[in-house]
């Protein structure tokens, strides 16, 4: 259950400060799509409103449409609740809740809502959703432990465990891999490679033999200087962006030569 | 170009040190005149005065032996050093000592018939305090029913909600000041409350839980927003991407990671008020007999027990005494065990937060 | 097969599909819970405006009364009768504070920068230990121990120090005197003032503090130049917070002193001024009618004092915490 985003002149502000400007772009489904940039350019910014988390930041708004198979997350009446449950996202550094055991953990979401489900079927979610996230075999016999002995790899695969569980349409990765050590991060991305046969994933990273490798599409962002808001490049074919890019400043990042 | 110069003292780096062995045999010295000294003066061998004459003997000639070797700038080190760790020092003895005298004069009381009995028509020797310790735990119980909730709910409000904003600004302020009213204040107050709703002179448990309330919702919403502030943002933002509404977020996720910092919070709220006299003195009353009745007549508790032996005893003022120790030996146990549990819990049950 | 993102009705999501069940309650639950969370910290504010409310209508009756009918029913006319009660509270917390502040300021000094790190934590408890002495115990302590410890100091200070006001006067044949009240005052606020200072301390800026070292400045010079300038508006606060509970705290005084209505600054006599908190606590239990709202008067004049005094301090310490900045 794959689905397309597209955002049309996208602006984010936090108060009065524009943070990224006038972003358009699509994002095709059963794809991996890479956000590069300079620190500050606004890429994780733009991602968090693909999911209506930047609304969790005081002050933070947005102006534009992002639209979800032409439905617009921010119409009339759109839940934030109800985006995110079809946008899942994964973080940084891997956040596991410390009160809840491996298995409590993955099934978080319908938990956490109160939602009521049949054991059977918990434990049947619970197996599909690790196994989607190559966690299984490694936990499969202490699913009732807090997990708290898990490396950071796996922490961050039961992570994606949890946000599959929920069924999402799109996962968004902010620098998924950033706290984690090179196997781990090996590991990682095969995961994301089979998971876009059924998710529209977009990466936020910093790595950009990560993009290189994983991605289908790359989108550049940058800015021009401090204080002034971060915009969109230009976006691509991976293999073009980082063999023959159009703007000069795309080659520049990507050759090196500054970020 | 001319290199720079100075002379500052002499050129080599090691100046005049006094030899390690200086400070104890200071110590000792002072130590033996101190003693002589306080003999001499008051004929016999008190030792607060030998103590606070060794002390000065002590500062004195650590300031001449330091100004004749090391100089003047080392001797005003070492005399700040000195007073400062004498200033800790003295801070001790009002604790020692009144661990001591509880003690000593508590355990002549200390016995069954002290936790058994109540006071109901014994005028002398005998009776015990049961129906204050129950009073206490009444009291202190209700006080706890009413400030946790309100309390928990202000910090939530605090951390979660109103970050920032007039309204959260204006209650930590006021939350702040609320620290400071006085507990005979709060007494009052549960009094003049209380007087409206049920005509004046009314004394009951209630009136006094209510009175402690006031004392320690601010202690509550304090200890409980610190804590809340410390779980990580991740964990909110992790709840808020699998689509769980902000409430069940707090409910689900925030609290229980913070619970057990929340208890210890609450305990040592408790510990807090347990000895609070003058309130209850004011809307709780006295009474000689154990009374389950939070609702009505005056209830006995524990400080108050161990204020009214001691101002109104009888015939026998030491048979009172006596009993006013046990009590009040009974109270710093009780807020000790409490104190204990509280940062017991804190340590031993916080979970392991991110890294 | 598709989602909808608007509240009203729901369909399953395909696989692995959780239910996200009903319509939902839960968005409704979010705007109650916040209601909840702010209605009690709401509370709080009407909780204290209720005090200083309810405190004023039953108090009323003697603020507003004829002199005639207080001096008959009362314990006299309003204001000759609070204002040395208001002395005695204010100048039993000045002497408690003379004595307390330069040890406190040493203790916290000694824990934030002279004791070892590991320690520091250890001795922050022991101080804390005497926050955790109920107020009754330290009554009980300061009249039955220390009172009949202190007479022969008094003695001394009687004959060799008599000459100066403050230890004039016949000595108090029971040591207990305001002074033995303050001692046991001072030993209360000395944990809030310490533990206020030791924090400050600790925030002093380390750069500063290494600068001053590496200038060739010995620990003494180094606290003095980074530490305390850096942490006067906080010894301040401290000061002020410890003023307040000083003013307001009751049993000590209650049961060290038998107290009188006089104004004098002399220490050691058997006449000592009383406080508010203390004559509320003394009287209060067999007072009835008008002596009833008269106490509860003096309550409100207790309480708006410790309030300025507060918010003063408080005050203080906001405006600190907004210029301090990141270090």
């Amino acid at each position: 259950m794959s689905k397309r985003i597209e955002t049309t002149d996208l602006n984010v502000y936090y108060s009065d400060f524009r943070a990224v400007e006038d972003v358009t772009i699509t994002i095709q489904p059963r794809a991996i799509t890479a956000f590069i940039g300079p620190s500050g350019c606004g890429k994780s910014t733009f991602l968090r409103t693909l999911n209506r988390m930047h609304e969790v930041i005081p002050g933070a708004r947005v102006e534009g449409e992002v639209l979800l198979d032409g439905e617009n997350l921010y119409g009339a009446g759109v839940d934030p609740v109800r985006v995110r449950r079809q946008v899942g996202m994964v973080f940084q550094r891997p956040n596991p809740f410390p009160t809840m055991s491996i298995r409590e953990n993955v099934l978080a979401g319908i938990k956490l809502n109160f939602s009521r489900m049949p054991k059977g079927e918990q434990d049947d979610l619970v197996e599909r959703s690790l196994r989607s996230a190559n966690l299984w075999e490694e936990v499969k016999n202490r699913l009732g432990l807090p997990g708290s002995g898990l490396s950071g790899g796996q922490q961050q695969r039961r992570c994606i465990a949890r946000a599959i569980a929920m069924a999402p349409a799109v996962l968004l990765m902010d620098e998924p891999c950033s706290a984690l050590d090179p196997i781990s991060t090996l590991a990682i991305e095969d995961l994301m490679s089979e998971l876009k046969e059924k998710y529209t994933i977009v990466i936020v990273t910093h790595n950009m033999q990560q993009a290189a490798r994983v991605s289908d599409t790359t989108a550049f962002f940058n800015i021009a200087g401090t204080g002034s808001p971060g915009r969109l490049i230009e976006s691509g074919p991976t293999d073009k962006i980082f063999s023959t890019p159009d703007v000069q400043a795309t080659e520049d990042y990507i050759s090196g030569r500054f970020g | 170009m001319t290199a720079i110069t100075h002379r500052l003292g002499s050129e080599t780096l090691t100046a005049g040190r006094l030899p390690k062995a200086t400070i104890p045999v200071a110590i000792a010295a002072s130590a033996v005149l101190g003693y002589a000294l306080a003999v001499l003066a008051s004929g016999t061998a008190n030792i607060g005065l030998a103590i606070l004459f060794a002390f000065l003997v002590f500062l004195v000639t650590v300031e001449i032996t330091t100004r004749v070797v090391e100089g003047a700038r080392q001797a005003a080190d070492r005399r700040a050093g000195n007073l400062i760790a004498g200033a800790f020092l003295l801070a001790l003895v009002p604790l020692g000592s009144v661990t001591f005298e509880a003690v000593s004069n508590g355990l002549a009381r200390f016995d069954l018939a002290f936790f058994t009995q109540s006071m109901r028509n014994v005028v002398g020797e005998g009776g015990g305090a049961v129906h204050a310790i129950y009073g206490t735990v009444y009291v202190t119980g209700m006080a706890t029913v009413i400030s946790v909730p309100i309390g928990l709910l202000t910090a939530i409000y605090l951390a979660e909600y109103g970050v920032r904003n007039r309204l959260s600004k204006a209650i930590t302020f006021f939350v702040d000041v609320m620290t400071g009213v006085p507990s005979i204040v709060a007494g009052l107050f549960a009094y003049a409350l209380m007087g409206l709703l049920l005509g004046p002179g009314a004394r009951s448990g209630f009136e006094g839980s209510i009175a402690l309330s006031v004392l320690m919702i601010p202690v509550v919403v304090r200890s409980c927003e610190e804590l809340l502030r410390l779980v990580p943002n991740e964990l909110r933002e992790a709840a808020y991407a699998l689509g769980v509404p902000k409430w069940l977020t707090i409910v689900r996720v925030v609290i229980p990671t913070a619970i057990s910092g929340i208890i210890s919070g609450v305990i040592l709220a408790i510990a807090r008020v347990i000895g609070e006299t003058a309130p209850l003195l004011i809307a709780a009353g006295f009474t000689a007999s154990l009374n389950n009745n939070l609702f009505a007549n005056p209830m006995m508790t524990l400080p108050v027990f161990v204020y009214d032996s001691y101002a109104h005893p009888g015939t026998d003022v030491q048979v009172y005494w006596d009993r006013a120790w046990a009590g009040a030996l009974t109270l710093i146990l009780i807020v000790m065990i409490l104190n204990l549990v509280g940062r017991l819990i804190a340590r031993r049950f916080a979970p392991k937060t991110g890294r | 097969m598709t989602q909808k993102l608007t509240r009203p009705g729901t369909s399953r999501g395909a696989e692995p599909g959780p239910g996200t069940g009903a319509p939902d309650p839960k968005r409704r639950g979010d705007r109650v819970f916040r209601g909840f969370a702010m209605g009690a910290g709401i509370l709080i504010l009407v909780i204290l405006a209720l005090v200083a409310a309810f405190l004023l209508i039953q108090g009323s009756p003697a603020l507003f009364a004829d002199p005639a009918k207080l001096i008959s029913q009362g314990y006299g006319e309003f204001l000759p009768w609070v204002l040395p009660y208001a002395f005695g509270t204010v100048w039993a917390a000045i002497l408690a504070l003379v004595l307390a502040v330069p040890v406190a300021v040493g203790i916290a000094l000694f824990i934030s920068h002279y004791s070892p790190r590991r320690l520091a934590q250890p001795l922050g408890y022991v101080i804390d230990l005497l926050a955790a002495v109920p107020s009754v115990v330290f009554g009980l302590w300061g009249s039955l121990v220390l009172a009949p410890a202190a007479r022969p100091l008094y003695e001394w200070l009687s004959a060799n120090l008599g000459f100066i006001p403050l230890f004039s006067g016949t000595v108090s044949g029971t040591g207990r005197t305001i002074f033995t009240a303050a001692i046991v005052l001072a030993t209360m606020v000395l944990p809030i003032i310490t533990s206020m200072c030791r924090e400050v301390f600790l925030q002093a800026p380390r750069l500063h503090e290494e600068a001053a070292l590496a200038l060739g400045a010995t620990r003494w010079e180094m606290v003095k130049m980074a530490v305390f300038p850096f942490a006067r508006p906080g010894i301040i606060a401290a000061v002020m917070l410890g003023l307040g509970r000083a003013l307001g705290e009751t049993m000590a005084v209650t049961m060290v002193l038998s107290g009188t209505r006089n104004i004098t600054f002399e220490l050691l006599t058997s006449e000592n001024p009383n406080t508010i908190a203390a004559t509320v606590a003394q009287n209060f239990p067999e007072a009835f009618g008008l002596k009833t709202s008269q106490l509860i008067a003096a309550g409100l004049v207790l309480f708006l004092i410790t309030l300025v005094v507060n918010m003063i301090a408080r005050w203080i310490v906001s405006r600190r915490a907004e210029f301090s900045g990141a270090n």
